[in-house]
């Protein structure tokens, strides 16, 4: 296994152990601790399970002075943490460390309250994504960032990772529809940031913990912004003879001013593989699938499914089909969205790569990704948020066959600096975590870096929050106070001025 | 301290330029002002500093792909000439930036720079909606405190690579960093829009009525009440007589259409029901995103008050109770601007908020003395507080960029 170094554990808190668990165990009574090797295999890996490592022990707080005690003791015993929702991250967010406590976030799983007229879900962080918009659906509301994990994953979880999913580019982010936090930091102090009104009057720390991966603080409540169900929402299969054609109608159809709900494609692998899974009615004899959906008042919608009807038609496609009834427009869908372990079947093992690049650069970076796949004797497959340019191929592998993990890892590497190189980015979604903390070079500098530390240090000045994650090495914050700048060091300016 | 130094204004052209400067001004430990065109200058705590950064210099568009969705600027080229370039490609900054100058008098001064956009967090009527200038931010480039150059994001949607500081940076008044470049998704414009207006409503049925029309699937894209005592200063006295509560529809035309002929058949029973069609909408949306009724060319204290949508019509019939005051709602009832008869009552106004479950404040218009002693954003709370200050001090150290502005602290 080729798991990135991770921080060299306390020797101490090691030896500590036993007398840890007993005093975590004044502060959360009953099953809430758990230290049994057996009984901590379950929380030893998240959604990326190449990795894996037993915590120091596993906490499950069920209330926020729970939380802040646990987080004040380990602040003053110098004791790591990793915070973990449902542990469906794809980039190791949640995997945990030999010295660290491991505070599981599940046992919060309430609804809090739901206030239509102000159209907001206060719910605490276990609560899944689907299952705020369950809450909600009886009376025609749902909350729109839909992660392809959303049965599984947790919203806290969403917090951290500034999870995505197909509607973004209509929607928003994560990001975009959270109004407000309660955190805790590591020293136990608990924060509302927001709530039902909107924007701040100070400096938006909502906005920075949104997508923090953890290593800021731990979020005990959210409320989300909740939105009406669109009168209707269809979907289109569009087939194409290649990616550039199927790139240039996205294009296109954006260029034309209109915003589809979603706007997906799939490669003649992924849709070969998708199809044989659930048999969702794709086209095989395409080099790529689009699928548009279209939502919003019935009259709009059929307007719109004839416009890119028409903007596909000139681009070259070679077959289109619309949904005409809600089953049919899941069944498009459930192709797409059954993607992952659909390559899943067609090879013993993938590696899902997340980063996001400019759209039109798309037909280069599949190019450099067919090199690629030659150079390195691996297929790849892709699915693709067309829209919003974010880009998910999957690699794939054996495991039981000596160096093709290490091969793998290596194309993903390539493949996501040859997003950088292109304007892109390193992860559109999935979050920065163990997988692809040692790449943070390949976009940011120095500079860059030291100032998002800088940011930890504000939080978490002695980084017992989540370490190992994000961040290539972690400089201490005594050391990042310094400035290289002094008195009378500056000569004087030769800028222009009044 | 710096009594040595005789007063400069920089006018840095490029990022080198801005990463000098303040470099010169961490050396020697010289506040400054950032400045842009100074639209919003009059907001804020008064400044006590020597030294300027003007940044109404370092102009131009770097990137632009309408396509892409995308535009990157240096931080102080002028927001008019980005709308006006957006709107040739039939696109537009969807969160509707406004223009504090006629609120402000500031009218001697440009529309403002894109670079400040972000700084202030803007928004407009299409806040519920569209969001802020905060959603719609996707790169930055610029200086810190601490004389560094640094960069975030990027120019795609969808990124997490890193802490967000697009965001992060946003709505912190140049007193973390100065802005150099920014990057923004742009959108199509809607093709038309409508507006329709429900005659003679009081406040808190105009709260019912816009909760009811922004959580229907009319897709109402933003919603405002406007009390008697202001609606004739509208669309030049366009507006029915008495109270308005006005929704507006965007989009295609036929599609608009169809919604407004909704939401009018759903809302007919609560009031008369009117039309205004796109070219008074736009004349409407826009003098309420500017506080049109309050731009009275006096410094009588005005508020901006962010709460949830149905508290503000309660926070208004309270503070009525006890003061004399003049206010109308948009974002649904949850964004209230306040203008005073006589002083600026802030512990009235901010006590009536908590008592209401919370939100923001801020005094967006008073005179200087008014603003040193008052807070002007609204005070956090201590460890909240404590935690805005330690990152102040992370990223400007010296406390050299507009120290005070924010609160004494920042």
């Amino acid at each position: 296994m080729t798991t990135p170094k991770m921080p060299e554990p306390y020797g101490d808190v090691l030896k500590r152990r036993a007398q840890i668990v007993r005093d975590l165990r004044d502060i959360v009574p009953g099953e809430g601790v758990v230290d049994a090797t057996n009984e901590m295999r379950a929380f030893e890996t998240d959604g990326l399970t190449a990795y894996r490592q037993l915590p120091l022990v596993v906490v499950l707080p069920q209330t926020v002075q729970q939380v802040s005690r646990v987080l004040k003791y380990c602040h003053k015993n110098n004791i790591r943490v990793v915070p973990r929702g449902s542990g469906t991250s794809l980039s190791g967010g949640a995997l945990p460390l030999q010295d660290a406590v491991l505070l599981v976030m599940s046992r919060f799983n309430k609804v809090l309250d739901i206030d239509y007229p102000n159209r907001v879900a206060v719910v605490q962080p276990g609560v899944t994504n689907l299952g705020v918009t369950d809450a909600v659906a009886g009376e025609g509301f749902y909350y729109a960032p839909d992660p392809s994990s959303q049965i599984a994953c947790s919203i806290g979880g969403n917090v951290a990772e500034n999870a995505g999913g197909v509607h973004c580019l209509k929607y928003g982010l994560t990001t975009n529809n959270v109004l407000g936090l309660q955190l805790v930091l590591i020293t136990g102090e608990v924060i509302r940031l927001g709530g039902r009104h909107l924007d701040s009057c100070g400096y938006d720390i909502l906005g920075l913990m949104t997508g923090s991966e953890g290593l800021l603080g731990v979020v005990t409540e959210i409320t989300v912004r909740i939105l009406q169900k669109p009168e209707t929402a269809r979907a289109m299969l569009i087939g194409f003879p290649s990616n550039e054609e199927a790139g240039q109608c996205v294009a296109d159809i954006i260029g034309a001013g209109i915003i589809p709900g979603g706007i997906e494609m799939m490669d003649r692998l992924s849709i070969k593989a998708a199809e044989d899974f659930v048999h969702a009615g794709y086209p095989l004899d395409v080099e790529a699938l689009l699928i548009v959906e279209l939502d919003g008042p019935e009259a709009e919608v059929d307007f719109l499914i004839e416009r890119v009807g028409e903007i596909a038609g000139k681009n070259g496609a070679t077959m289109s089909r619309v949904s005409t009834s809600e089953e049919e427009r899941q069944t498009f869908w459930a192709g797409r969205k059954a993607a992952f372990p659909a390559v899943g079947r067609i090879s013993p093992d993938y590696y899902c790569m997340d980063g996001t690049i400019p759209r039109k650069k798309l037909p280069e970076v599949l190019a450099g990704m067919r090199d690629l796949s030659e150079k390195y004797g691996l297929a790849v497959a892709n699915v693709f948020h067309a829209g919003d340019g974010n880009l998910h191929p999957l690699i794939l592998y054996d495991a039981n066959k000596p160096g093709e993990l290490e091969r793998a890892e290596d194309f993903g590497n390539d493949i996501l600096r040859l997003c950088v190189e292109v304007g892109g980015v390193l992860t559109g979604e999935h979050g920065v975590g163990v997988e692809k903390r040692d790449l943070m070079p390949a976009m940011f500098n120095q500079n860059d870096l030291d100032q998002q530390i800088r940011i930890k240090c504000a939080f978490d000045d002695l980084h017992l929050l989540n370490p190992g994650k994000v961040f290539p090495e972690l400089r201490r914050c005594a050391e990042m106070g310094r400035m290289h700048i002094s008195r009378g060091q500056m000569p004087f300016p030769d800028i222009p001025r009044f | 301290m710096t009594e040595a130094l005789k007063s400069e204004t920089f006018t840095p052209e490029n990022e080198e330029q801005v990463l000098e400067a303040v470099q010169w001004a961490v050396s020697e430990h010289a506040p400054v002002e950032i400045i842009g065109h100074g639209s919003k200058r009059a907001i804020g705590r008064p400044l006590q500093v020597a030294h300027g950064i003007d940044l109404s210099r370092m102009t131009g568009v770097t990137l632009y792909e309408p396509e892409e969705l995308v535009l990157t600027a240096r931080a102080g080229t002028a927001l008019d000439e980005i709308e006006a370039l957006l709107a040739e490609n039939g696109q537009e900054l969807q969160f509707e930036p406004m223009d504090y100058r006629s609120l402000l008098a500031s009218g001697e001064c440009g529309r403002g720079t894109i670079g400040a956009v972000l700084a202030t967090n803007l928004a407009g009527p299409r806040r519920l909606k569209a969001g802020a200038a905060r959603d719609h931010a996707l790169g930055i480039r610029a200086v810190t405190g601490r004389g560094d150059v640094i960069k975030s994001g990027g120019r795609v949607v969808k990124n997490v690579t890193g802490y967000d500081l697009s965001r992060g940076l946003s709505g912190s008044w140049g007193t973390l960093a100065v802005f150099t470049e920014v990057t923004f998704k742009v959108l199509p414009r809607a093709e038309t829009q409508a507006t329709l207006v429900v005659s003679g409503l009081n406040d808190a049925d105009a709260a019912h009525v816009m909760a009811q029309a922004m959580g229907s699937n009319a897709e109402v894209s933003s919603a405002a009440h406007l009390p008697e005592s202001v609606s004739a200063k509208f669309v030049f006295g366009a507006l029915p007589q008495g109270a308005a509560t006005v929704l507006r529809i965007e989009g295609f035309a036929h599609s608009v259409d169809y919604r407004l002929t909704n939401l009018q058949n759903a809302l007919d029973r609560y009031g008369a029901c009117r039309r205004l069609e796109a070219d008074e909408t736009r004349l409407l949306w826009q003098q309420i995103r500017d506080v049109e009724p309050f731009c009275d060319d006096t410094e009588r204290p005005v508020w901006r008050i962010s709460v949830a949508p149905g508290a503000g019509h309660q926070l208004l019939a309270g503070l009525r109770l006890q003061t004399g005051v003049d206010a109308f709602y948009d974002w649904q009832g949850g964004l209230v601007w306040l203008r005073m008869e006589a002083d600026a009552e802030a512990d009235l106004v901010r006590g009536a908020i908590n008592a209401l479950g919370g939100g923001h404040a801020t005094l967006v218009r008073a005179n200087g003395a008014l603003r040193n002693q008052i807070p002007v954003f609204e005070p956090e709370e201590a460890t909240l507080a404590a935690l805005s200050r330690r990152l102040k001090e992370q990223f400007d150290p010296e406390f050299i960029l507009n120290p005070g502005r924010l609160s004494a602290d920042l």
